[in-house]
């Protein structure tokens, strides 16, 4: 029964413009974001000037590659321009993946959630014909109208899962109860004009935007769906993500790229318009340059079916990621275990102070590590209160005093962290040694818990 | 489809009247930084800078005496100015703002040790610059300031006899080396006081969350300074808290027994700063971060335990000996439990107060979500 329904979705037809003007505007905002970090020089910043590098866990061979690693900007900015032109699509979206992950990868100090739906964003575009019209290439004969809607579907899938984890995070006591973190980042912006010193010092403001943000998260990806609410849910997604930006301008590209992404919503006969807008100004598509395309998405079977089974096993992926936080003991926003990678977005304001002390033994002398001699201040700042941060750090602390001929090294921490305006707690049990402990034994025994609870579901 | 619709509907009506649930501190009322930035200006740092700046002239008086007749009453009474001008130095260290940190005056004014043989070397040379010194090149930072006055004043003779004789015989140029240093400090906090005189009501004004506004370099510097200036400079270094003991890198080695004095007198002037208490006045108290932070915090209870924490680091501190380098040599533990008195506050101000007020420890220029 559920078997031939689903058979049929899979035959399902449809036309190929949302997903061509999605992969030329993916490409051309990730060219000019590319552009942006580059320019303001933060690829010598984040990457050339640390000398230690904060890992993923199972990435710690991802590194920056001295000044090879502009060179890793530079491919990536490449491919983005292929992706964008739809010149050797499946290759350029693939090293745009790569090296976009690899610099993502490259030290997590950087992580920003829109960073990695900018990298999911790109995995999936290898698996979908996204060049089916309007890219560069020889074979002029072999473009094609049609592709099948599932492929324009998987992709508002992965939008819909932005939106409507982003929105369940949002239901937590500190959020709807106590309008933290909001409350705290609203009322520092009272230099905003208008608005800043009076509105946005109001308590019911402050429960307006927390109530109105998680409602937001939660509708909208369905309002995008319906077709009638889809102009007003559009219409939304600009206000909402405009005024995030006036709001929080270090909020950086985030705004465009859920704006644009969003576009894949609208019917095919609006993308056919911006095709044929583009058509007709750019001298390339009416010589007819930019029509064609190799190999046929829809006559190749394999790969289809290939790319199928990929992207279905990678949402199957997405749905579950986000959840897995409900596997870790432990206050979430205190510990971290299973924070990232789950669309929760600006739901903690965090301040840490965390100083480590190398005990050495042997001569039974106890040393303060000065952090700035390792860290950078942006580094320092994301060490202080991430117990992750804390752990691998501390165990490099370790590694390097050994080396240095210390033979009973033991490193302890004191670390004091604020979350949503409470006051200042101890995250690590101090006067303890955390130096070469198993991962799992940290968490478990080296993590104080948190004394609150924040309601969540 | 409408079904979702309804629903959402339904669930904004059903939460929409949960909006009394805040507990504490439901501000509606906007705070007026202004009228903070007033009382910090007005009544402290104008104040203490102008406070200096007399302790300066009169150490300069002291000195033009201590000239002409090189006794050791004028060299005792020289000294005394000396404290009381370097204790009026510790109300200013912390505004490390607009000219005075365009013109490096805090490296000009107190980096100890000092140098000693640059010191030499510049006596000897006709073309001293003591401009020469800023962050990136610190040259004659450790040769000028405060700290030279007290090694000129204390450390070239092994008793107060053969100080004078040192004076007296003018082999070596101390005198004029003395002259140079102090006319140099003097003019440097003119330059200072003067500028922010001139420019008090731009001063003032800008109180905007931003990398540049004043405000906010005043709340960095604040926390900055407890963090370096007071805790790392004054106690963590010569206690070795980060490698070995270093005696020798106490405020005011040569002297030996000011140390604590000042140590006090800065503990006391990040206190006073922190409540807004005017100058020279005991309790009247203004507008300031402690007020600033009452109307930010729910929970109110982080100014006091600010000021407890401040009280607790007073309580060590009068533990200690006069002399700094005496307690290392002798009996660290103290000088390390008063560091660990200090982190306390450094942890409260470092996350708790910055978090509250939205301001950045640093200013890095990243993107965030």
């Amino acid at each position: 029964m559920v078997l031939p329904a689903i058979k049929k979705y899979l035959n399902i037809q449809t036309s190929s413009s949302p997903l061509v003007v999605f992969r030329i505007s993916f490409g051309l905002l990730i060219f000019f974001s590319i552009i942006r970090f580059w320019s303001k020089g933060w690829i010598d910043f984040l990457y050339i000037e640390p000398t230690y590098h904060f890992s993923y866990q199972f990435f710690e061979w991802i590194k920056p590659i001295g000044l090879f690693t502009y060179l890793i900007f530079f491919t990536c900015l490449l491919s983005a321009l292929c992706v964008t032109l739809g010149y050797k699509y499946r290759i350029s979206t693939s090293i745009l993946f790569l090296t976009y992950t690899y610099i993502e990868l490259m030290d997590k100090t950087t992580y920003l959630n829109h960073y990695y739906l900018v990298s999911l964003l790109a995995f999936m575009l290898i698996f979908l014909p996204g060049d089916s019209k309007l890219s560069v290439g020889s074979h002029k004969k072999s473009r094609f109208e049609n592709v099948p809607k599932w492929t324009i579907d998987s992709l508002k899938l992965l939008l819909f899962i932005v939106y409507f984890y982003a929105g369940l995070a949002k239901i937590n006591s500190d959020w709807l109860l106590e309008a933290q973190p909001l409350k705290i980042w609203l009322m520092s912006k009272y230099e905003l004009p208008f608005f800043g010193d009076n509105l946005l010092q109001k308590n019911w403001v402050h429960y307006f935007m927390s109530w109105g943000g998680m409602f937001y998260d939660l509708s909208i990806p369905f309002l995008l769906l319906i077709k009638r609410t889809r102009i007003f849910a559009f219409i939304m997604v600009i206000i909402f993500h405009v005024m995030t930006k006036i709001l929080f301008p270090a909020i950086g590209m985030f705004p465009y790229i859920m704006i644009i992404s969003c576009l894949i919503f609208f019917d095919s006969t609006f993308h056919e318009k911006i095709i044929e807008f583009i058509s007709k100004r750019i001298k390339f598509f009416k010589k007819g340059i930019l029509v064609s395309k190799k190999e046929d998405f829809n006559n190749s079977v394999s790969f289809k079916k290939i790319s199928f089974s990929v992207i279905c096993i990678f949402l199957i992926i997405q749905l579950i990621l986000p959840i897995r936080y409900k596997f870790y003991p432990g206050e979430l926003f205190w510990n971290e275990r299973g924070y990232r990678f789950s669309w929760r977005v600006m739901l903690v304001e965090k301040k840490g102070f965390t100083t480590f002390k190398v005990i050495d033994k042997e001569n039974d002398k106890v040393f303060y590590v000065d952090n700035e001699a390792y860290l950078t201040e942006f580094q320092e700042k994301q060490m202080s209160f991430q117990p992750d941060f804390i752990y691998e750090f501390a165990n490099y602390l370790g590694d390097s005093y050994s080396s240095k001929g210390f033979r009973e090294v033991e490193i302890h921490v004191d670390s004091f962290v604020t979350l949503n305006g409470r006051r200042s707690e101890r995250l690590i049990k101090p006067n303890t040694n955390i130096y070469r402990v198993e991962r799992s034994t940290f968490y478990k025994k080296y993590i104080i818990p948190y004394k609150y609870e924040i309601k969540k579901i | 489809m409408k079904k979702y619709f309804l629903l959402i509907i339904l669930l904004f009506i059903s939460c929409s009247d949960d909006k009394d649930l805040s507990k504490q501190g439901p501000v509606d009322e906007s705070y007026n930084r202004v009228v903070m930035m007033e009382n910090l200006t007005d009544n402290i740092i104008i104040p203490s800078l102008e406070n200096l700046d007399s302790k300066l002239k009169a150490f300069n008086t002291s000195l033009s005496s201590f000239s002409s007749d090189t006794n050791l009453d004028n060299l005792s009474a020289l000294r005394s100015d000396f404290l009381e001008a370097y204790k009026a130095w510790q109300h200013v260290e912390m505004f490390n703002i607009g000219k005075a940190e365009e013109i490096y005056y805090n490296l000009k004014s107190n980096v100890y040790p000092v140098n000693v043989a640059r010191i030499m070397a510049n006596m000897d040379n006709p073309n001293l610059d003591l401009d020469d010194c800023s962050d990136t090149k610190p040259n004659n930072c450790s040769a000028q300031g405060f700290p030279t006055l007290d090694y000129l004043l204390y450390g070239i003779g092994d008793n107060d006899d053969s100080i004078l004789l040192e004076y007296k015989n003018e082999t070596v140029n101390y005198k004029e080396y003395l002259n140079t240093v102090a006319q140099k400090l003097i003019s440097n906090t003119s330059i200072v006081l003067d500028d922010l005189k001139l420019n008090k009501n731009n001063f003032i004004s800008s109180t905007d969350n931003t990398m540049t506004s004043n405000l906010n370099m005043l709340i960095n510097d604040f926390v900055y300074y407890y963090e370096k200036g007071l805790r790392t400079n004054k106690f963590g270094i010569p206690a070795g808290v980060w490698t070995f003991k270093r005696p020798q890198n106490v405020e005011s080695f040569y002297a030996k027994n000011i140390s604590k004095e000042l140590a006090l007198e800065a503990l006391s002037a990040c206190k006073n700063f922190f409540m807004g208490t005017k100058y020279s006045s005991e309790s009247d108290n203004g507008e300031s971060f402690r007020s600033y932070i009452d109307y930010l915090d729910s929970e109110n209870n982080l100014s006091s335990l600010i000021l407890d924490s401040f009280d607790n680091t007073t309580t060590e501190i009068n533990a200690l000996g006069d002399s700094f380098s005496n307690q290392v040599n002798n009996d660290n533990i103290k000088m390390l439990e008063t560091f660990d008195a200090l982190q306390v506050t450094v942890r409260y101000l470092k996350t708790d107060m910055l978090s509250l007020m939205g301001v950045d420890v640093d200013y890095v220029d990243a993107d965030g979500d």
